[in-house]
């Protein structure tokens, strides 16, 4: 393999939302160099590759970023950082008005005012806000922009200094040398079997080529994680797994079961909430479960076949395919296999309110980033730009050299071992089932036990040794390799967490068989350092705001 | 979710290779693109989207409720037409303009 060094002063794992909108305020704000690395190409990469359209958080008027921070926290039933929550609602609408500048469309009333979706969120078209991010990343003239480079692990010797990685089509590696590193790659997605595995294992709502890469590679270096286990499940359109919040919020439908009965309210309304109520009646066989949209105008369908086209075509494709839009019948609802996405639930890196990660020189922006649902990345960036300005040097001693040698000839190895046990696929099926039966997948209606996380946990590890004499032919392989390798490391501390948590705090996201009720004890933050290859579990006080926050 | 590569009308320009974020895509020996691995699409269309000939169209599988409807699109600018072609040869045409906000 060629080996590429790429020297800057920051490196930006993963350009998707959160990795370009930091790339350009450091751009914009600072002369620092920037090397944004990605596996894909950024103006479709990540979660908004298809769209989207709906900012989900905004302050409206009459409303205040504490009012949000209050509902966030209450929707996770208080395991939330209120700190990074106020400073991340503080500035929702100053980035919705940067992000319009920019180019995004956003509806808006004859008097030039927002129309918002309830009392946080707006309506965009939002189908080409990658291109716009895109776009904007390749004017900044400090910024390198490295496509198809899929990024496995840290360069760190103590301090993080940048990222080792591959080149999916030129086959080289890359040795990123930074000063301080941000990851911004997503949340985690095919841990558990997904809904419609046989056929279409990748018909899932969440970004299926977000593989926890970034959590891997904290976790193998030891950073502290926070919260896996407040996964999130979707409750989402069945089968074609397209998102429901155009339906739910924007359409105004309510959620009721095979009878016509609106069951919403029964079962309470966060978002867990909502998908354990539709778990519960087509579990009393009150199902199939269904938003209820009979009855809206023609014009009002039109609206929802474009606002669809532009997040989730094959919903769309769907309705006209079959005949029955959703003026005439209602559209049927179910959960997802759970995620792990700290923009929706809490999960992923411990970060202090710089978006400093317990690693020196790391940082975390977007669904990367734990501890509250909806990050925001300027933060970060600023939070860089202060780092910097105190620390000054490289660091290219040998222990570096000889770690990057070691990970080309690890590349190497797989690339040119000609026979191998199993493909990557067949481990990644394995990994699935066993999350499925033993972690509280679909199978058993999310619900786990003890006797069934120690399997599990067994199990899982007895796949990790697969991976090494796995069957590699070329970069594509190599590819899958590792996305299989990232998404085992979550599985395990994800394992490690719903272990942790001897209690039932989120029903549907996390319910635990052996401690159905919810405990004073566990109004704290589950976190997890790994270290030697073994998980330690590390309570965190939660933070409201007033709090002291160190 | 997987999206149908017709060749006859490809050009090899890798339009559709270099935009997928799953890098699912590739070249054959005839410089020609195929779904190297169908099984892992997301159905997110941005290969269509990429693709300067309309060589690129999605079907919906049956376990999803398809009916054999196929989904192509031409995009002009802002503009993208949207059809979708029924198996009895019914039409149906939508326009998406970026330019205006989503009602929902
Ligand atoms: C279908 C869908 C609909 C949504 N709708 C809405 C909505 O209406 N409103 C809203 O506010 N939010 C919505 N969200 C949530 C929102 O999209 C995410 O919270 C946001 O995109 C997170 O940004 P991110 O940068 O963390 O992740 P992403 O935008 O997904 O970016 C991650 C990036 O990292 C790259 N990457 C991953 N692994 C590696 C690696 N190993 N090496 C290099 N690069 C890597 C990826 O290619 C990608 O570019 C939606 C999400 C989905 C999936
Ligand atoms: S629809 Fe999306 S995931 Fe599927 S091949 Fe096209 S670009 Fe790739
Ligand atoms: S974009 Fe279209 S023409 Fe270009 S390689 Fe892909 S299928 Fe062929």
């Amino acid at each position: 393999m060629e080996h590429k060094i790429i020297n800057s002063d920051v490196l930006i794992i993963g350009g998707g939302t959160a990795g370009c909108y930091a790339a350009i305020c450091l751009g914009e704000r600072s002369g620092l160099s920037v090397a944004v690395a990605d596996k894909a190409d950024i103006r479709r990469s990540g979660c908004l590759a298809a769209g989207v359209n709906a900012l989900n958080a905004y302050i409206t008027d009459g409303h205040k970023p504490i009012d949000y921070v209050k509902y966030a926290s209450k929707d996770a039933d208080g395991i939330a950082r209120e700190d990074l929550l106020l400073d991340i609602s503080e500035r929702f609408n100053a980035v919705t008005a940067d992000m319009e500048r920019r180019g995004l469309t956003i509806l808006k009333d004859s008097s030039g005012k927002y129309i918002s979706r309830g009392w946080r969120n707006i309506k965009i078209n939002g189908e080409n806000i990658k291109p716009i991010l895109a776009r904007e990343v390749r004017k900044q003239k400090n910024i390198a922009v490295y496509e198809h480079v899929n990024i496995t692990d840290l360069r760190t010797d103590g301090r993080v200094r940048g990222a080792y990685g591959f080149g999916i089509n030129d086959g080289a590696f890359y040795e990123f040398r930074a000063r301080a590193v941000l990851v911004a790659t997503g949340g985690a997605s095919g841990i558990y079997r997904p809904n419609n595995p046989e056929n279409l294992p990748h018909q899932m709502w969440y970004c299926p080529f977000n593989t926890g890469a970034g959590y891997c590679m904290g976790i193998l270096a030891g950073a502290e994680m926070t919260a896996f286990e407040m996964r999130f499940i979707a409750l989402r359109c069945k089968d074609t797994i397209a998102p429901t919040g155009t339906l739910a919020q924007g359409a105004g439908a309510r959620q009721v079961n095979s009878k016509g009965e609106i069951y919403e309210d029964r079962y309470g309304l966060t978002t867990s909430q909502r998908l354990w109520g539709t778990v519960a009646e087509n579990r009393n066989g009150c199902g199939p479960c269904y938003l209820r949209t009979t009855g809206i105008t023609a014009d009002q369908e039109e609206s929802l076949y474009r606002a669809y086209l532009n997040m989730s075509p094959v919903q769309t494709l769907k309705w006209i395919d079959s005949g029955y839009g959703p003026s005439v019948r209602d559209v049927e609802i179910d959960g997802t296999e759970p995620y792990i996405v700290g923009g929706h639930t809490a999960g992923g890196y411990w970060v202090d309110r710089e978006r400093r990660t317990t690693l020196e020189g790391l940082f975390a922006a977007g669904d990367a980033a734990g501890g509250s649902p909806q990050k925001y990345v300027e933060i970060a960036a600023e939070g860089i730009i202060r780092y910097l300005q105190e620390y000054s040097e490289y660091g290219d001693s040998e222990r570096l050299n000889s770690q990057a040698e070691a990970k080309k000839a690890e590349y190497e190895h797989h690339i040119n071992s000609t026979s191998g046990t199993y493909t990557p696929h067949q481990i990644e099926t394995a990994m699935q089932k066993v999350m499925d039966e033993y972690a509280g997948g679909i199978r058993t209606d999310y619900i786990y036990n003890e006797n069934g996380l120690k399997l599990a946990d067994e199990k899982i590890l007895g796949l990790t040794e697969l991976i090494q004499p796995a069957e590699v032919s070329d970069t594509d392989d190599l590819l899958a390799l590792y996305e299989v390798r990232e998404r085992l490391i979550v599985a395990r501390v994800l394992i490690a967490h719903l272990m942790a948590r001897k209690e039932t705090r989120w029903r549907g996201f996390q319910e635990n068989a052996d401690y159905p009720e919810k405990k004073r004890e566990y109004e704290c933050f589950i976190n997890s350092v790994m270290r030697d290859g073994k998980i330690q579990i590390i309570r965190k006080n939660l933070v409201h705001i007033g709090d002291d926050q160190a | 979710m997987s999206i149908t590569i017709n060749q006859s009308k490809c050009t090899g320009c890798k339009n559709c290779i270099c935009i997928c974020p799953g890098n699912i895509i590739r070249l054959d020996a005839e410089r020609k693109a195929y779904l190297k691995r169908p099984s892992d699409c997301w159905g997110c269309l941005a290969c269509m989207k990429s693709c300067p000939v309309q060589a690129i169209t999605m079907m919906l599988p049956p376990e999803l409720g398809g009916q054999g409807g196929k989904l192509s699109l031409r995009t002009d600018g802002h503009r993208t037409e949207w059809t979708v072609t029924r198996s009895d040869g019914t039409r149906r045409t939508i326009i998406t303009d970026t330019e205006e906000a989503n009602q929902y």
